[in-house]
């Protein structure tokens, strides 16, 4: 009975169109990555990616960077990753980003296209949510190499040499899984939230609190957190002095995998429920 | 093909949204040709369009299109095109561009969509000039255009059009009002919602009268007029004397008004007994008293029904 019933589940699943849904899907995402990285209104979150490459180039030229100073200038770039680019910078990018894929395409009364083309909805969603993802990674991933390029190339040989010889290198790949990380994990949260909501800020600014006092809950609440599982896999310490006291608190440790795996669980999750609102979703304008 | 499988069907089909009606236990068949939805502002006319495309879904009832259903998008959206209302676009496209993205998303190569977005703005009348350059700097004629190429690129074989005339020029209209019966002719369902009644009135082969999200009547637009059988017809009759016409008629009950013609060549008469009418008439054309020249029903058209049936202020009569 339990074979029957897998087997006529596979046999739905090999007779669904997904040579034409895999067609669809890139050639949506190709639309939308144009639609979010080519556009004058996507400035802003240039401006949020690349603000501390600027100031890191400005403190390049002005700064002398003895050797001594290496180290701190780790630190100080893993403060910009967990206190500016998971609190903040990403933040705020994907809210830009995801929250008009959806939200903004009803605001400007234009999803219905979509909605009345030969696509499921399942399949525009997750195409616009991989086409956010793309673009949002494409910007602060390219961002932080910039940052890390920047902050060493001061030291001469001394900077090379940590970079290829020594730990740089292995901090960079954890910063980039943290920036495809944070990317997913927020883009998929705000996306839900601009289903849900026709004005997502409210929402956002309270998982923004949330995020912020999330490391003093209980560790059962600690799951339902992006940054949470982000902060496993910085590869640098960073040490809590005044306000950031309250936001490096350190929780029952887990593993780099958990985490990973922990927060893909988390994004599978609200894309599911996403995909299920937008089955449901309704075009009516008029109440935008 | 059975009739399921060719036909647009309304059951029973509710709407509400929250506690504002839509539509109301709507149940309706629409065959292949051009039907017209009719009625006032508010009426219903855009939800009866959106529930047939799946923009909204039912409170109650189901919707089929051609036997599919919304829901199974791949293949609704090949046979349904809808010229939405929605006078907005996504940013930043040249008119080719937006119709050639839609295309793309059907899965055919790019040299196929290629070719049908040009098809479409050909049949459009939407010069390539015009075409290349960015909507936003298209006037409401032109996007009218657009929308309506972007609804026709793929050939669908059911097209939805909400007020399709709205912001175009005569000649534009006549242009579209052509391409309209030119795709009725072909065998399309064509569905259209327009204000603008003298004109579908001449291509349209069925009206749907709908007012306060209640469906009033359906039906070929002449056989709609004979059953508003409280509202006496109105006929025109061409002829050489029509004062004296008008005075024989009159000297039966069921004839209620007489108007001549403001060229002195004929007669309006209102009847409330159109089969005695003509009995009537005829005798008189055969006594030879009365030349007459031509007999054609003035008031069985869209317009007068509407008025008959919604009245001005589109409340039911």
């Amino acid at each position: 009975m339990m074979q029957q019933s897998v087997g006529n589940a596979i046999g739905i699943l090999r007779q669904q169109p997904w040579s034409l849904w895999w067609i669809q899907a890139r050639r949506l995402t190709r639309i939308e990555i144009r639609r979010n990285l080519f556009t004058r209104r996507a400035w802003w979150i240039y401006s949020l990616a690349f603000i501390p490459a600027v100031i890191i180039l400005i403190h390049l030229f002005v700064d002398s960077h003895s050797g001594g100073g290496l180290n701190d200038d780790t630190e100080v770039l893993g403060g910009v990753v967990q206190f500016y680019y998971v609190r903040l910078g990403i933040f705020f990018g994907c809210l830009g980003i995801f929250s008009r894929l959806i939200r903004g395409e009803m605001i400007e009364r234009s999803l219905h296209y979509y909605l009345l083309s030969p696509v499921r909805r399942e399949v525009i969603l997750l195409s616009k949510f991989f086409a956010g993802a793309v673009s949002a990674v494409t910007l602060f991933g390219s961002a932080m190499i910039a940052n890390f390029v920047l902050m060493y190339a001061g030291y001469g040989a001394a900077g090379r040499d940590f970079m290829l010889h020594g730990p740089g290198f292995g901090q960079l790949e954890a910063y980039l899984l943290i920036v495809v990380l944070a990317c997913l994990g927020y883009g998929s949260v705000f996306l839900l939230l601009s289903l849900m909501f026709r004005n997502p800020m409210p929402g956002a600014m309270l998982l923004l609190g949330w995020e912020a006092i999330n490391p003093v809950m209980p560790s059962l609440l600690q799951k339902f957190s992006v940054a949470s599982y982000l902060r496993h896999l910085m590869p640098v310490s960073v040490p809590a002095d005044g306000i950031f006291a309250l936001l490096t608190v350190e929780t029952e440790p887990v593993s780099a995998w958990v985490a990973v795996l922990g927060l893909l669980v988390l994004i599978a999750v609200v894309l599911t429920y996403t995909c299920y609102r937008m089955r449901t979703l309704e075009i009516r304008y008029t109440t935008e | 093909m059975n009739a399921v499988n060719d036909t647009i069907r309304f059951e029973n089909v509710s709407k509400f949204y929250g506690e504002v009606l839509g539509v109301n236990r709507i149940s309706l068949t629409i065959s292949p040709g051009i039907t017209t939805l009719v009625g006032p502002n508010g009426s219903g006319k855009t939800t009866l369009m959106n529930l047939m495309t799946g923009l909204v879904q039912p409170s109650r009832g189901t919707v089929s299109v051609l036997g599919l259903s919304p829901s199974n998008a791949t293949q609704f959206f090949c046979n349904v095109g809808y010229c939405a209302q929605f006078d907005s676009f996504p940013r930043g496209l040249s008119g080719f561009q937006f119709v050639l993205d839609s295309l793309m998303l059907f899965g055919m190569s790019e040299e196929d969509a290629y070719h049908l977005t040009e098809e479409s703005l050909e049949r459009v009348q939407l010069s390539d000039e015009a075409a290349h350059r960015n909507i936003a700097g298209y006037s409401k004629g032109m996007r009218q255009k657009i929308r309506l190429a972007q609804a026709i690129a793929h050939h669908p074989r059911v097209l939805v059009l909400d007020e399709p005339l709205n912001g175009l020029d005569p000649m534009a209209r006549a242009e579209s009002m052509a391409l309209f019966q030119e795709l009725g002719r072909q065998g399309m369902h064509v569905v259209i919602s327009s204000h603008i009644l003298d004109e579908v009135d001449r291509i349209s082969d069925r009206v749907v009268l709908i007012t306060g999200g209640y469906l009033i009547a359906q039906g070929n637009i002449h056989d709609v007029r004979q059953e508003v059988r409280d509202k006496p017809m109105q006929v025109l009759i061409r002829c050489d004397s029509p004062e004296l016409l008008a005075s024989k008629m009159f000297a039966v009950n069921h004839c209620v008004e007489a108007r001549i013609h403001a060229d002195g060549g004929g007669v309006f008469l209102r009847t409330g007994d159109i089969d005695e009418f003509y009995r009537l008439l005829n005798e008189i054309a055969v006594e030879g008293l009365v030349k007459i020249e031509a007999v054609a029903p003035a008031d069985d058209n869209a317009n007068a029904i509407y008025q008959y049936l919604i009245g001005t202020d589109g409340s039911i009569s």
